[in-house]
């Protein structure tokens, strides 16, 4: 295994057959009830963990306007967050695989920087947002996007490159035995065989812009968006609103990690994804 | 033997030539920092639109501003240097982050275990601990800790629940593929040796899973250090360097040197994790070669 | 008079995969064979004709569908539990994390062995397939002919009567492997253990065995027997013999009979 850390992939195939499903939402539907059920009998204190049921209220209440603590709705500021991590995910997407394309075209380059990206990878890179508040703007949206595109590069370039590069030698002989050029040789080898891995980071990368985004927001900025609407709520006790908006948050973290994996399904409708490591 | 003593010959240069060419990076960087503020500082008046990224002193300042303030006092009249400072709130959050470390390695782990046990559970249980990686769990640190104190754990542990909530996704989503790696003619040996099914998990699975479980830890290492330093912003805790960082940001324009200070300090505390996670891989897996 | 036990004793055995639904396969059919103590019997046959799987059956690996297999007097499955025989694979599956030693010892760690027990058994079998100094080393230093005669010094450790091999030099240049055959009698010889041995190779089964039995394409069934009486001491000159080549003949012609195709 090589020191890549980068990202560590589910191996998770959506499944066909109902009956490949039914375990999941049978556990679905139990863990629900446990909760539901814990919560009265015990008498949980709506801090810890409000019922599903007051918090689907609290969705549906705040959804259009606001009736807790912050004065944006659930929609708006789930649409605020979503804009800016949708925006950053794709930048920082475009620029790993950029980046890791012209790392397989300069070799020795990429090779000496890899281990730099490595290293990047494991600082907090969340801990740069007031730096890149304090660049960009407090106010601006761009602070929080540029740490969204920092958080998904990463993974997409590392994972991406090593797709590109770790090309089974006796195909890339075979393609010289043809006298192929270097572009033949990425078109027709490098880049299929890089498909499956650059398809893991994606899957990674999705739900991660949203979280990227909202951690973003603890550290200022403007109000409107879910992060504060979160922060806000819980500390004035509105627990219910402020698991609302994390449902929200969820949703659409879910939502962009679904249209990875159908991305996957187009891309590569004969394969099974790749696990990257 | 003269291969071992070659073989680390070999690492040594290789330690050296590694320290040499981040020694490189970090000059080049320094260079190309100072080079954009001075170049940037001729042409801002009139284009100020067009660079990213404003280089007066106030947003940008000199990296000997910056590498300076490390030995500066903390603050005015203080005696202690910012650099120690750092150290001990690096520390404390150190701490959060390794117990939070290990409780999540023990829950993927044993999730790992009960799913390899029950292929039904292996079924019903997986999109939904996929799911769990999407609710940003960082979020709910403000509660969790409220929580905390209202029991009899901390806030240490509080924030180490929210490290162990990212840490144990990819020790069990890695831990199962390890648990299930050895190949079939492994498993008929161990049945041939009327080996039950736990002495196989010890004897076979287990170690078969290290090659899988440590690119895990070493993800999971790192994860746990945001997890900490983020759950400490959230919930507005004392001590550790997330709320040294959220101090800086708000005292930026008094000192916007400390912050970066602040921020390099958590970086190396990343990298310092993850170090540590790469020798415990190496110890660990001393002499015997891995076919990846 | 009276006769003795067989070691192995097959009778009526069947086995069909998947019998209730669409991919149901036939694997074997009855099989009768009985195999006597200390003697060396090679299973061979065209690809699919279920030789692994009789050999699976024997170590109770696999149950059978009809049909009875009992080891030393005892049904299949107590001689498993009970430990009565060695197992060797075509991949010498090697626990890679084990040193050398650590990996003979396995099968005695698992029955509770005491280490100063086991450390000595490791030791002794290390000299028996002449490696005795590489106990320390770790399996990936080793090549795959001696990789595979740790895979045996393993599968003998607990001294077991019957040895089991599923194409166990498959994997080998043909000079290693020839090389691994002669070493393969003196052993069995010295221990004394009755071998089934399965393979694709008539040179190879000639060589090795006191009986040839010729397995049918799938459904398999038992097509021939043919006894190889070449003697105990068998060596490289025996490669070489007139004796040698009629028996060889003989199988490959049992073989061609059978629809083998190449």
């Amino acid at each position: 295994m090589t020191a890549d850390t980068t990202s560590v992939a589910a191996g998770y195939t959506v499944p066909r057959r109902f009956g490949a499903v039914a375990p999941a939402v049978i556990a679905g539907v139990v863990l629900l009830a446990l909760w539901e059920l814990g919560v009265r009998a015990f008498g949980i204190r709506e801090f810890v963990l409000p019922r599903p049921s007051s918090i689907g209220q609290a969705l549906v209440d705040n959804w259009s306007t606001s009736e807790g603590v912050s004065t944006v709705s659930l929609r708006q500021a789930g649409w605020n967050t979503t804009v800016i991590a949708v925006s950053g995910l794709v930048v920082g997407v475009s620029l790993g695989v950029a980046l890791a394309l012209l790392a397989s075209r300069y070799v020795r380059v990429g090779r000496t920087l890899t281990p730099f990206a490595v290293a990047a990878n494991a600082t907090p890179i969340v801990a740069l947002a007031p730096i890149f508040n304090a660049w960009f703007g407090i106010t601006s949206a761009l602070s929080n996007q540029a740490v969204v595109v920092v958080v998904v590069f990463f993974p997409v370039f590392l994972n991406t490159a090593r797709g590109l590069l770790e090309v089974e030698p006796s195909q890339i002989e075979l393609m010289r035995s043809y006298g192929a050029s270097d572009l033949s040789v990425l078109r027709q080898v490098r880049i299929p065989n890089a498909i499956p891995f650059f398809l893991t980071s994606l899957r990674l990368a999705a739900p991660l812009s949203v979280i990227a985004a909202i951690v973003a927001e603890y550290f200022g900025g403007p109000q409107d968006r879910l992060g504060p609407v979160i922060t806000q709520n819980a500390s004035f006790a509105r627990y219910a609103e402020a698991w609302a908006a994390i449902v929200v948050a969820s949703v659409v973290g879910l939502a962009l990690f679904a249209l990875a994996v159908g991305f996957e399904r187009v891309a590569m409708p004969w394969r099974r994804p790749v696990d990257g490591q | 033997m003269v291969a071992a003593a070659q073989g680390r010959e070999t690492a040594a240069r290789r330690r050296v030539q590694t320290a040499l060419a981040v020694a490189a990076a970090l000059a080049l960087f320094s260079v190309l920092w100072e080079v954009y503020k001075v170049v940037g500082g001729t042409i801002d008046d009139r284009w100020s639109d067009v660079l990213p990224v404003r280089p007066d002193d106030l947003t940008m300042p000199h990296v000997w501003e910056i590498a300076g303030s490390f030995i500066d006092p903390v603050q005015r009249g203080s005696s202690e240097i910012l650099a120690v400072s750092l150290l001990k709130a690096a520390g404390f959050t150190l701490i959060e982050a390794g117990l939070g470390f290990l409780i999540g390695t023990i829950v993927g782990l044993g999730l790992a275990v009960v799913m390899l046990r029950s292929s039904w559970l292996d079924r019903a249980l997986v999109p939904w601990i996929n799911i769990s990686q999407t609710v940003p769990l960082i979020a709910l640190a403000p509660i969790v800790v409220t929580w905390g104190r209202t029991t009899f754990l901390g806030d240490t542990v509080s924030v180490a629940l929210i490290a162990a909530y990212l840490t144990f996704f990819p020790v069990a989503v890695n831990g199962l593929a390890g648990l299930k790696s050895p190949a079939p003619e492994a498993l008929e040996l161990m049945r041939s040796y009327a080996a039950g099914w736990s002495k196989t998990l010890f004897a076979l699975r287990l170690p078969a899973a290290r090659p899988y479980l440590f690119p895990a830890f070493k993800l999971a290492a790192t994860l746990s250090v945001v997890g900490a330093i983020v759950g400490e912003i959230s919930a507005g805790i004392r001590g550790g360097l997330g709320r040294v960082i959220l101090d800086y940001a708000g005292r930026y324009t008094t000192g916007p040197e400390k912050l970066y200070a602040a921020v390099i300090a958590a970086a190396l505390l990343g990298l310092f994790v993850f170090g540590m996670a790469n020798l415990a891989e190496a110890r660990v897996l001393r002499g015997e070669k891995q076919e990846s | 008079m009276l006769t003795p036990v067989p070691a192995i004793s097959i009778q009526g055995v069947g086995k069909t995969f998947n019998p209730d639904s669409d991919g149901r396969i036939v694997a074997l059919d009855g099989i009768d064979l009985d195999v006597d103590a200390q003697e060396f019997v090679s299973l061979i046959g065209p690809s699919g004709c279920g030789k692994s799987t009789l050999l699976r059956l024997i170590a109770d690996l696999v149950t059978p569908t009809a049909g009875i297999v009992e080891v030393f007097g005892k049904p299949a499955h107590q001689a498993r539990l009970d430990r009565d025989y060695g197992m060797v694979f075509q991949s010498a599956g090697l626990f890679s994390w084990r040193k050398v030693a650590r990996n003979i010892e396995l099968p005695l760690e698992l029955m509770g062995w005491s280490k100063a027990d086991r450390e000595a058994r490791s030791a002794e079998m290390l000299e028996l397939v002449q490696l005795p100094e590489f106990g320390n080393h770790y399996p990936w230093q080793l090549s795959g002919g001696m990789q595979q005669r740790v895979a045996i010094a393993r599968a003998l450790s607990f001294k077991p009567r019957l040895l089991l091999m599923d194409e166990p030099f498959g994997a080998l240049d043909e000079m290693t492997r020839e090389h691994m055959q002669n070493e393969l009698l003196e052993l069995v010889a010295e221990v004394g253990t009755t071998v089934v041995f399965v393979t694709h190779s008539v040179s190879e089964a000639t060589f090795l065995s006191d009986r040839v039995v010729v397995l049918s394409p799938r459904p398999g069934r038992i097509q021939e027997i043919i006894d190889v009486p070449l003697g105990d001491h068998r060596t490289e000159e025996t490669r070489e013999d007139e004796a040698y080549f009629k028996c060889a003949t003989e199988v490959r012609e049992a073989l061609r009979r059978v629809g083998a195709s190449s």
